[in-house]
């Protein structure tokens, strides 16, 4: 993994005055130089609009546009690349959903159900859709181990569920969800659509979309190595057919006459506008960058990291780990809290030592409200991690509980 | 400056025993507010008379800087007229506090503040 990290010159900065020891990959990921120089190669030599051009240049632009495109379908097992829609973002992706396909499916008296720990990303948009067209909000509790209530999450879904929206991986709990298992639920159960958060997933194992039997699949580029500004939308062929435009304007229209407009074919019917073609080939040298690591490879690597964390992060007195303690069970994601100490306190005294985490409510108000916390401070692991990161934390954490005298 | 001697002593005291901590059932004016940062809510309870903030209580949670800062904020502003409220910045508010504190962490000093700016639109 050493040679690893020295693909990231990020991780060479020191931050106030110590070296970095970055653990907040799952709010966002680090860079490789291979991803920086791509995307900077492509405004060096390629740089042009896509898809309208006559000349060279935009011939080079579409071509590793579209590339990048087959890059990303094949790294998630999705065969066919037009059902691949870039957006933004992963938020994005789920509220393209929401207000294309679930603004025209979901009725009054209809159910969505959602589990309590989705990021505000995969549950502000459903509540607001069912609050805006007079549909129940289910939601599915986790048990103490933060494992989904399998039990509850088939009780929850009846002839009424129209769509049912899960993480696969927790970004508090770190929890996997066996997402094959619970589409087989909903699909055995209603004809519900499935929709699966994939942000935390893709980029830290391997993930096979054809295999899972669901309906919508997110992700972002900018937590697995690519640039910001660029996530994916899966999505089934036939349900993209039907869907209507999210965006109006140009690259989505086929033909624009005074008094009506037809589309694009997919996936530009849903790519309003000139889109993030830097950020997709960023993407594009992020997938081959993991391809060549192998996925296998990554989740591996943070099994070990996460059971050496949690091995060395229960030791220490007042120490709460929030979460299953089994690596084989989690992502590699740990979050804690420290006594009574606020997570922002315990943040802001890592920082003083140059290590970076993430403290809050990670954008899960409604799972925090559930654990009974107000915060909760989450070290983060990637491929440039390693057990050296985890001892200065520890040792970070141990400052923690003298400046507050513990 | 590193983050450990923003945690001063004066800050640590504060958030250990919260001066004014608690609710006043009979107040005037009843202001909540939240942290953006970490939605964290505290409320402040006014007793108001004669154009002055006779009583000051606050309760809810939050971190060490966001406490003290309420903590002192509360003591300061006893028997303040509610017209003078308004001069205070948030420069006085780090004074009030020892020092700066992380950038970071400005929302969470001036989370005490905020509430006393609201004081004259609602009182």
């Amino acid at each position: 993994m050493k040679v690893i990290k020295a693909d990231f010159p990020i991780l060479d900065k020191k931050v106030n005055g110590r070296n970095l020891v970055y653990l907040d990959s799952a709010a966002t990921s680090q860079k490789p130089k291979q991803v920086i120089d791509a995307i900077s190669d492509y405004y060096r030599n390629n740089n042009a609009n896509v898809h309208r051009g006559i000349h060279t240049l935009s011939v080079e632009a579409t071509e590793a546009y579209e590339g990048a495109r087959k890059k990303v379908a094949g790294f998630v097992g999705v065969k066919d690349s037009s059902e691949i829609v870039f957006v933004r973002n992963a938020t994005e992706a789920i509220n393209l959903v929401a207000y294309s396909w679930g603004r025209l499916n979901i009725e009054k008296g209809d159910e969505v159900v959602v589990t309590v720990a989705e990021h505000h990303s995969n549950f502000v948009p459903w509540q607001q859709l069912a609050i805006e067209n007079g549909a129940t909000l289910k939601i599915v509790p986790i048990d103490s181990d933060g494992e989904l209530d399998i039990e509850a999450f088939e009780k929850a879904i009846s002839s009424k569920t129209k769509l049912v929206a899960f993480f696969h991986v927790s970004n508090v709990l770190g929890t996997i969800n066996d997402v094959k298992r619970l589409s087989t639920i909903v699909n055995r159960k209603s004809k519900a659509r499935i929709l699966i958060d994939g942000a935390q997933a893709v980029p830290h194992m391997p993930v096979d979309i054809s295999k899972i039997g669901c309906d919508f699949y997110v992700f972002t580029g900018h937590k697995m190595l690519g640039p910001t500004g660029i996530g994916v939308l899966w999505t089934r062929r036939e349900l993209l057919s039907q869907m209507p435009p999210f965006l109006f304007g140009g690259e989505m229209i086929s033909k624009v006459q005074l008094a009506k407009s037809t589309w694009n074919e997919l996936p530009w019917k849903f790519e309003a506008g000139t889109p993030d073609i830097a950020g997709a080939v960023g993407l594009g040298a992020a997938v081959d960058y993991l391809s060549k690591i192998g996925m296998e490879n990554v989740r591996k690597h943070e099994i070990e990291l996460v059971e050496y964390a949690v091995k060395r992060l229960s030791k220490i007195k007042d120490v709460q780990i929030i979460g299953s303690l089994d690596p084989k069970k989690r992502g590699g994601v740990v979050a804690f809290n420290v006594d009574d100490i606020h997570a922002h306190d315990v943040a802001s005294i890592l920082d003083s030592e140059g290590i970076a985490i993430r403290s809050g409510h990670h954008c899960a108000q409604p799972l925090m409200e559930y654990l009974g916390i107000k915060s909760a401070a989450r070290a983060s692991f990637y491929i440039y991690n390693d057990k050296s990161d985890v001892d200065k934390l520890v040792e970070g954490i141990e400052k923690v509980r003298k400046v507050f005298k513990r | 400056m590193t983050n450990d001697l923003y945690y001063r002593e004066r800050i640590l005291e504060h958030w250990q025993n919260p001066q004014n901590f608690g609710v006043i059932s009979d107040a005037d004016l009843v202001i909540d507010q939240v942290n953006p940062l970490c939605g964290d809510e505290v409320t402040f309870y006014f007793k108001i008379n004669s154009g002055k903030i006779k009583d000051v209580a606050f309760s809810g949670s939050g971190c060490a800087i966001s406490i003290a800062s309420a903590s002192i904020l509360s003591e300061n502003i006893r028997n303040k007229k509610v017209s003078t409220l308004c001069r205070i910045t948030g420069e006085d508010v780090l004074k009030l506090l020892g020092g700066p504190v992380a950038p970071a962490r400005l929302k969470c000093a001036f989370l005490a503040l905020e509430v006393i700016r609201r004081i004259n639109g609602n009182s």
